[in-house]
């Protein structure tokens, strides 16, 4: 399945104008408040009318076509369940008024999403994490062909948003229709996305598989500095054998990792932030930080501001690393050189790391 | 005959008020929600015109109201000729008392709905339609179910004013007892004649006894509408 967008719209002095291709899987749609995000998803969905363009659902045009007839299940930022009816009974609205003998079972859903314990609650009785699952599940009865998440966790703690992501990656997983996930929180990308597409001032500037686009230098003016880091994808290995921490591989070498609830064998994937690695010309001695790499430049991009993005390859993985301009031209850094690279702790934020 | 006994023309009187009341809020109260719909949801030419049309019987005086309704729909009105050969006659009718009952009620219910369905999240509405429902189902089972409260507050205060509506009433089918004497037209007709204290008391105590059933029961319904 796959979906395809090419949609042009105004809305007073904003202009629209983005395509994407969003096959299964997660699909982040990431940018910075005010970049059409919200908006192309609606135009999508056919809450939004457009100008110009089209929108395609398994090659079937959907242009025009009035939303109840699109089969895009949409969660919004806020959970919007009826308030007159059970959470029993607003999963069964959506079963009932969706496509009928398709999509996943109600005992799927409630499983899948642990509603079972809801059922019979009222949405005023409901958290704010609780309702959002809800509302997830919801879309999921609907029997959809795409998935709209706009935001979803941006109403949610820090708490509660770490509660609903191991729901959404086991969707990602088992769920075989594109899902569109638009946020402006890097993590959260780096979580969830299979492929990315950056929105900037209404246009689509970037897209393609994930690991390619956050290991972009030329992306980072787009995502941000905070925002730029690479996301490795490796497995949990056994514990080290002299400190005991935990062990994640991957292509081209390990981590050592100070913190980590994931059984061993599991695939994990793990966001290492620009801003957290810390290169070298020659092999540090003396030094406090577990996991120092060994790789070789490949791209440098010097931006606007005063620093420089470093992508260098340890293996076949790929990495970024932020540094100063006044740094980088001090030590002399060219592609292609060697390099060793010290990774902060603090890079191994746990809210950081997926499977 | 004890104090408390009716008479019968007292006893039509009073059947026929609640008769009207109901009639006219019953039959009024589908197209007040289509109309409230209208104004509350829609915007076209013509929307403030609708308006104002819908208001007019709040703020004309009534016995204008009866006497268009006399040009309109009496046997020799625009539209007499056309309601005689369907076999129909309206003015100095009981008939003819629940349209002039429904007519005045009309824009207070019409307020009433026009508010309970702007109070409705159109974000509900939208959800309800990505989920998979047409306008038709949007509207049976999100817009009307969130609005029954106001529909309700509607129904009830038309049926007070249809209860008690006097001007339009008199001046369209006039004060026939048995036929067109109401409640109301029943006191005024008893207020006209010295001695009649008694009738005019017991009158006057039903009028106020049905009233107060009526909010009475509003306040149940609303009440098990609002439990959930």
């Amino acid at each position: 399945m796959t979906v395809k967008l090419d949609i042009q719209l105004k809305r007073g002095g904003f202009h629209l104008d983005a395509q994407l291709s969003a096959p299964a899987g997660v699909t982040v749609i990431f940018g910075p408040s005010g970049s059409g995000k919200t908006t192309l998803l609606r135009a999508f969905a056919g809450l939004e009318p457009i100008d110009q363009g089209h929108v395609s659902i398994e090659g079937a045009d959907m242009s025009g076509v009035p939303p109840h007839h699109r089969a895009v299940g949409y969660v919004f930022q806020e959970p919007r369940l009826l308030p007159h009816l059970t959470v029993m009974a607003n999963l069964k609205f959506a079963q009932k008024m969706g496509r009928v003998g398709a999509g996943q079972s109600f005992n799927e859903v409630t499983d899948l999403l642990a509603l079972r314990p809801l059922l019979e609650r009222y949405p005023a009785a409901l958290s704010g994490g609780e309702a959002q699952r809800v509302a997830l599940g919801r879309a999921l009865l609907s029997a959809p062909k795409c998935l709209c998440l706009d935001e979803p966790l941006s109403a949610l703690d820090h708490g509660l948003k770490q509660r609903i992501f191991p729901y959404l990656e086991r969707l990602r997983d088992q769920t075989k229709i594109p899902i569109l996930y638009v946020t402006h929180d890097a993590a959260e990308m780096a979580r969830l996305a299979d492929h990315i597409v950056l929105m900037h001032t209404g246009r689509s500037v970037l897209s393609g598989p994930a690991t390619e686009v956050l290991a972009d230098p030329a992306a980072v003016p787009f995502l941000g500095v905070r925002a730029a880091g690479t996301v490795v994808a490796g497995q949990v290995m056994s514990p080290d054998p002299v400190t005991g921490l935990a062990v994640m591989g991957f292509d081209g070498g390990q981590f050592i990792l100070p913190e980590l609830a994931q059984p061993e064998g599991r695939k994990i994937r793990i966001r290492i932030a620009a801003q957290d690695i810390v290169l070298a010309s020659e092999m540090p001695k003396g030094l406090s930080a577990l996991n120092i790499l060994e790789g070789v430049i490949s791209d440098l991009h010097r931006g606007q501001g005063p620093g420089v993005m470093v992508q260098f390859k340890v293996g076949r993985t790929l990495f970024l690393a932020r540094v100063t301009q006044y740094s980088a031209t001090q030590m002399g850094l060219v592609v292609g050189q060697r390099v060793f690279a010290i990774l902060k702790a603090s890079a191994f934020d746990p809210a950081g790391i997926g499977t | 005959m004890s104090w408390l006994s009716l008479s019968p023309v007292e006893f039509q009187a009073l059947t026929l008020s609640l008769w009207v009341a109901m009639v006219s809020v019953v039959v009024s109260l589908p197209f007040a929600t289509a109309v409230a719909y209208v104004l509350a949801r829609r915007r076209f030419w013509g929307h403030g015109l609708l308006n104002a049309l819908v208001h007019l019987p709040l703020v004309l005086p009534p016995v204008v109201t009866g006497y268009l309704l006399l040009v309109a729909f009496g046997r020799r009105g625009i539209f007499g000729p056309t309601l005689e050969a369907l076999g129909l006659q309206l003015a100095f009718t009981s008939a003819g008392a629940a349209v002039a009952a429904a007519v005045m009620a009309f824009p207070l219910i019409v307020r009433a709905i026009r508010l309970a369905l702007e109070a409705v999240d159109p974000k509900l509405e939208e959800a309800a339609s990505t989920l998979g429902a047409s306008a038709v189902k949007v509207f049976v089972f999100v817009t009307l179910p969130l609005s029954l409260p106001g529909i309700l507050a509607g129904a009830v205060v038309g049926f007070a004013k249809a209860l008690g509506e006097f001007g339009a009433t008199i001046t369209f089918v006039s004060n026939i007892p048995g036929e067109t004497q109401t409640i109301a037209s029943a006191i005024y007709a008893l207020l006209q004649v010295p001695g009649q204290e008694a009738a005019v008391g017991r009158m006057i105590g039903f009028s106020i006894l049905l009233s107060f059933g009526a909010l009475f029961l509003s306040e149940v319904l609303a009440r098990r509408m609002v439990r959930r």
